[in-house]
């Protein structure tokens, strides 16, 4: 029974919005959120290292990444090229934009039927929402069974794959039967950093667009080395029904957006009296810092 | 009519707090709606689930009962949930955002094509009118933070049903009715909604064990030091940080007094954190510990000495004793929480 698998794993661009402290405060006391740097999803690198660990146990193993987003999400591929990984796709196309996560999920699970992986691992969720609905969603609009929270992979045998869970209060081992899909959870361990020898191979991969801005001198030097062509793939390459890609497949509308003003500048000096105490939660809610 | 369905999560036999903080919930939408609100236990030897769910406020308890359905897995409960939501049309449908719900919820809201929102602070009933001028009534606002907490977001499903959205535990009050509401038990036709293919996945192992500690990447952190006083006295802290779903920290003389583990360690020698609040208990704040937590958005003391350094770096400096403040601040923070 052959153990080599065909591993998609799904990656976002995402910005960094856990380490905003005060420098990425605008003088209003909301976050600018344009300052924020663009960075790879820190539990879809979780799922990298998964996805590069059963390539190197699993000799045929291959590992590609699909990611969905603007042109430059491109570096996200890049990265994951850079860290071991073998190829990419970005899904990229003006009717993708406005998706919530149920679009999102419709545009990746067309793409993934199109790769036909064995297998497809993500992080649990990406930190510009946190919702963590990506995973189960693709899983079920393939009809593919789904392991969230993983930690580790244990074991594949060519038929079965064992899988340790990180729960809230604990942990589980279970077994599966592909194809499936994984999530990865941010307690599974770190990705490794980036090869060398990768680096210098795919330094100069880039994408159709990237290659048409580059100018033709730059796509004739890529004759003979396809492998550097990141392909970039819209709705007219995945199929599937128009209306539910992009903002018109997603049933979630956004209302209202608020930004929370991070206020108190100057120090305010408080007793443990009951209405001191109570006066601070109330401000605290009503500017969203807790609840 | 089209009611409120909360799916109840089971743990070891009991109706999981966040089902229950649901129904509560679950009650006053249904009474600004004007509509019922009804409970979706799954799992096994469910008997007399219903009488702790009525006392809660659920008009009609659907019991899916086998014993395949304990422990939790994904496929065999979004089936059952899936199928029930199709027979019974409810409006809105709640689930807590705990390991299972979260892993659930999306699963079920594609197989329904409907919209899902993830972790509400809030749920609230309202109109809305969109760029077209088409009107409606009675949504479900289902407000959450988003962008790592730093913008709040209104979310709402114009045009499909049903409206779902998951909670996290502690967020809603939990409350029970003086007496319970004389309901229906409706059994669910398990085999009806089940397949062979539903028991892909098979648990081999299960072990509830401590979760791993993880102050780098907490949105909150309450942070205790010597003046905590004892190992005892931090489960202070750890009672205020499950409310607020915050992480504990500390500092290096509460962890070198054996008070916290080393892993909390907040610090030139210990983690540095970005919170966006970071509340300081009995700790004086001298240079090495602030180095670790400065560029947090905003700061809490909580200190008896009035000249501690720490106040110096604070946003809110409250001088008084711990033991004291903190049970105010859960009291207040759950009288006020809706
Ligand atoms: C090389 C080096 C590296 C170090 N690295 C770190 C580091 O990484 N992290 C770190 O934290 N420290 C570090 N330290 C130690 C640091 O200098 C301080 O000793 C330490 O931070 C003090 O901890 P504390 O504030 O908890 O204790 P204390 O300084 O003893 O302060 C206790 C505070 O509690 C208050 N208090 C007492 N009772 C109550 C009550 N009932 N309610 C409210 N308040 C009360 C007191 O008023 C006092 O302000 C380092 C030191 C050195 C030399």
């Amino acid at each position: 029974m052959t153990t080599s698998l065909k591993i998609v794993v799904l990656a976002k661009q995402v910005p960094d919005t856990r380490n905003v402290g005060k420098n990425a405060m605008k003088e209003d006391g909301t976050v600018n959120r344009a300052a924020l740097p663009a960075i790879f999803n820190p539990e879809d690198l979780n799922a990298l290292e998964q996805a590069l660990r059963l390539k190197d146990r699993y000799p045929g193993t291959t590992v590609h990444l699909l990611t969905m987003g603007p042109g430059r999400a491109a570096d996200v591929i890049r990265e994951g090229l850079f860290r071991g990984a073998d190829g990419g796709v970005l899904l990229t196309d003006r009717k993708f934009a406005g998706a919530d996560t149920l679009a999102t999920s419709y545009a990746l699970a067309q793409a993934l039927r199109k790769l036909q992986p064995h297998i497809v691992i993500a992080g649990r969720q990406a930190i510009d929402g946190d919702t963590a609905q990506v995973g189960p969603q693709v899983a079920e609009k393939l009809g593919w069974p789904q392991v969230t929270y993983a930690e580790e992979i244990t074991s594949y045998d060519g038929k079965e794959m064992v899988i340790k869970r990180r729960l809230e209060r604990g942990v589980e081992t279970v077994s599966a039967t592909l194809p499936l899909v994984v999530t990865v959870h941010a307690s599974a361990p770190d990705c490794r950093p980036r090869h060398a020898k990768q680096l210098l191979k795919y330094k100069y991969a880039k994408t159709l667009t990237e290659i048409q801005e580059a100018g033709a001198d730059y796509d004739a030097d890529l004759k003979n080395a396809d492998y550097l062509r990141i392909p970039e793939w819209g709705v007219a390459d995945v199929g599937g029904e128009e209306t539910q890609f992009g903002l018109s497949g997603s049933p979630t509308k956004v209302k209202k957006i608020e930004n929370i003003v991070f206020q108190a500048k100057e120090s305010k000096k408080l007793t443990a009296a009951d209405g001191d105490i109570d006066g601070l939660i109330k401000e605290l809610m009503a500017n969203h810092t807790i609840g | 009519m089209n009611n409120i369905l909360v799916y109840c999560e089971i743990e070891n036999g009991r109706v999981a707090d966040v089902s229950l903080e649901l129904l509560t919930k679950g009650r006053g939408l249904a009474a600004q709606l004007g509509c019922k609100v009804e409970a979706l236990a799954v799992g096994s030897k469910l008997s007399d689930v219903e009488k702790e769910l009525m006392r809660y406020g659920a008009h009609i308890v659907h019991v899916a009962d086998d014993e395949r359905l304990d422990p939790f897995r994904t496929l065999p409960h979004a089936a059952i949930i899936t199928g029930v939501i199709k027979t019974e049309q409810p409006q809105i449908v709640l689930f807590g955002a705990t390991s299972v719900g979260r892993d659930l919820a999306p699963r079920v809201s594609s197989a329904l094509k409907s919209g899902l929102t993830a972790d509400c602070t809030s749920l609230e009933i309202g109109n809305h009118t969109d760029a077209k001028g088409n009107s409606y009534t009675n949504l479900l606002y289902q407000i959450r933070p988003a962008f790592g907490g730093n913008i709040i977001a209104t979310i709402i499903n114009p045009d499909h049903r049903p409206q779902m959205a998951t909670v996290r535990e502690g967020v809603m009050k939990k409350e029970p009715l003086p007496a319970p509401v004389q309901g229906d038990v409706k059994k669910v036709e398990v085999k009806k909604y089940l397949q062979d293919a539903d028991f892909a996945v098979r648990i081999i192992e299960r072990h509830i064990e401590d979760r791993k500690i993880d102050i780098k990447g907490a949105s909150i952190v309450v942070a205790g030091g010597y003046g905590v006083g004892s190992k005892e006295n931090f489960k202070q802290l750890f009672d205020l940080a499950a409310v607020l779903g915050a992480e504990v920290g500390a500092s290096r003389a509460a962890v070198d007094a054996g008070f916290a583990d080393n892993a909390r360690q907040v610090g030139q020698t210990g983690v540095t954190v970005r919170p966006k609040l970071y509340i300081a208990c009995g700790i004086s704040g001298q240079i090495q510990h602030t180095a670790g937590m400065d560029q947090s958005a905003i700061v809490i003391s909580i200190n008896t000495d009035a000249n501690a350094p720490i106040n110096q770096l604070a946003d809110y400096a409250i001088v008084g004793d711990m033991n004291e403040v903190i049970p105010k601040m859960m009291k207040s923070y759950r009288e006020n929480s809706r």
